[in-house]
């Protein structure tokens, strides 16, 4: 168990390798209590939702989510985070270590408009179940109807019994739902979908799995490849923003910055040597110390070491060749596409 | 479950003496704390002082140094470790062995633990 943000977390149940590969394979169950839930209610609710975040709000119905982020003034990350569309609110689903910032970001900026920010993060469990038996397991304790929920869609029903939010949503680069609830006794949730999940190969996973999971899927972990200090076209994520919808926070910058071009984007790499890349390692790129791994691992499903690091656009084509510094060597590694990892259609 | 016949250190390595020659390796206790060992980065020769860092195991989540128990020159590394690091994992007193070195000075044994001593000794990290 490890100490994180205030909560005390399971780096691994039976092994992370083993762990990561029942999600690959079968499916695996995340606590994932930890993260915060905001709630933004009130007449001026989609307006507030607007001008905090880069991607267009206004393309939700109820039962529609989307992935987004907290922009500052210059267009980095006050976090990233995904919105959902309740039938008379938002529901901001945010990073753990951001709580408490984000709750008093968002509030800050609330006070033009006819809202009501709340902090539901305490009153939330929050399940993940991920992976190709996912909807096998998860129907079976559900009358929602999971075949028909298309990625990032919600619905409210019972799972278990309890009163849930299922989004077929995820960290994984599985298929798979995340589980809100504000019962009580949730962990009767998590005890059916384990007792059910047995025949398939249903497994606890860990925040050890959990990382290494969202790194082969290349997506980006707020503190290692996203923060304060990046812009979300810097970080490739050009796609969240939405210029034509109307003003935000940090649309000026990222418009400056789109015109000019970025100097430096996140960019996916391997080792092409022996060695693994971690979270800080420098980077070279002819010779030149260019950045930081940002996240870095060796890849269980890929079996090879794996990162992501910010580059000078120069660098950032695939095959482009770069250096990381492990211990005291200077490994050869080269850009390739990411995401590193992507799950088999049904249709395969 | 640890050899009588083995030394070990307090940074979780365990020595076997055959002669002048010392088989290396990492406890039970020490692969149970890392994890899935995915790499082993350690030099196929030079010399080592008493505990000197040897290099590092590295498993899923962490970077470990691993230290000699005694001083010596490297004679081999198991090289079936960079096809299958999880040997050490999966027989850490055995086939998970890391490096053989020529044992340069015996009487260094003396600082090191006996099998009863080490499983004493994690009694005493456990608490």
């Amino acid at each position: 168990m490890i100490e994180f943000f205030g909560w005390n977390l399971p780096v691994e149940f039976s092994g992370i390798v083993h762990e990561h590969m029942a999600v690959r394979e079968k499916a695996g169950l995340f606590d994932v209590s930890h993260m915060g839930e905001i709630i933004i209610r009130g007449r001026q609710a989609l307006e507030l939702v607007q001008f905090l975040t880069p991607n267009d709000a206004s393309r939700l119905s109820f039962g529609r989510a989307q992935y987004s982020a907290l922009t500052s003034p210059e267009g980095t990350f006050v976090d990233d985070l995904l919105v959902y569309c309740l039938e008379d609110s938002f529901l901001l689903v945010v990073n753990a270590a951001n709580i408490t910032k984000d709750f008093h970001w968002i509030r800050q900026h609330a006070e033009p408009f006819d809202v009501q920010v709340e902090n539901a993060s305490e009153e939330y469990t929050q399940i993940a179940l991920q992976g190709p038996s996912a909807e096998n397991i998860l129907q079976s304790l559900t009358e929602i109807a999971l075949d028909a929920l298309s990625p990032f869609h919600f619905d409210l029903g019972k799972v278990a019994g309890k009163e849930c939010l299922v989004s077929r949503t995820g960290y994984t680069g599985e298929d798979g739902f995340e589980i809100y609830t504000k019962c009580s006794e949730p962990g009767k949730i998590w005890n059916a979908v384990m007792k059910e999940g047995k025949e398939y190969g249903l497994l606890p996973v860990g925040l050890g799995a959990r990382d290494t999971l969202r790194l082969e899927a290349s997506l980006m972990l707020y503190g290692n490849d996203i923060d304060e200090t990046t812009t979300v076209l810097e970080a490739n994520l050009g796609w969240l923003v939405k210029f034509k919808k109307g003003d935000f926070l940090g649309r000026d910058s990222l418009f400056d910055q789109k015109e000019k071009g970025v100097s430096r984007e996140i960019a996916g790499f391997e080792l092409v040597e022996r060695g693994i890349a971690r979270s800080h390692y420098t980077v070279f790129a002819d010779e030149q110390q260019v950045s930081e791994v940002t996240s870095g691992s060796y890849s269980p499903y890929l079996k090879k070491s794996i990162g992501l690091a910010y580059l000078p656009i120069a660098y950032t084509a695939i095959d482009s060749k770069i250096e990381v510094e492990v211990h005291d060597r200077r490994v050869p590694a080269r850009i390739i596409p990411t995401p590193f990892y992507k799950k088999k259609e049904k249709s395969d | 479950m640890y050899p009588d016949e083995f030394y070990y250190t307090k940074n979780h390595e365990w020595i076997k003496v055959e002669g002048d020659i010392g088989t290396v390796g990492i406890t039970d206790f020490a692969q149970k704390q890392l994890g899935d060992v995915v790499y082993v980065d350690i030099p196929d020769k030079g010399t080592l002082d008493f505990h000197q860092s040897m290099g590092v195991i590295e498993s899923v989540k962490a970077v470990s140094d691993i230290y000699s128990p005694l001083s010596g020159e490297i004679l081999e590394v198991n090289a079936g470790l960079n096809e299958s690091p999880e040997l050490v994992n999966e027989d850490p007193h055995g086939n998970g062995w890391i490096l053989k070195l020529k044992i340069k000075d015996r009487s260094e044994l003396e600082k090191l633990m006996s099998a009863g001593d080490y499983e004493k000794f994690l009694d005493g990290l456990e608490e």
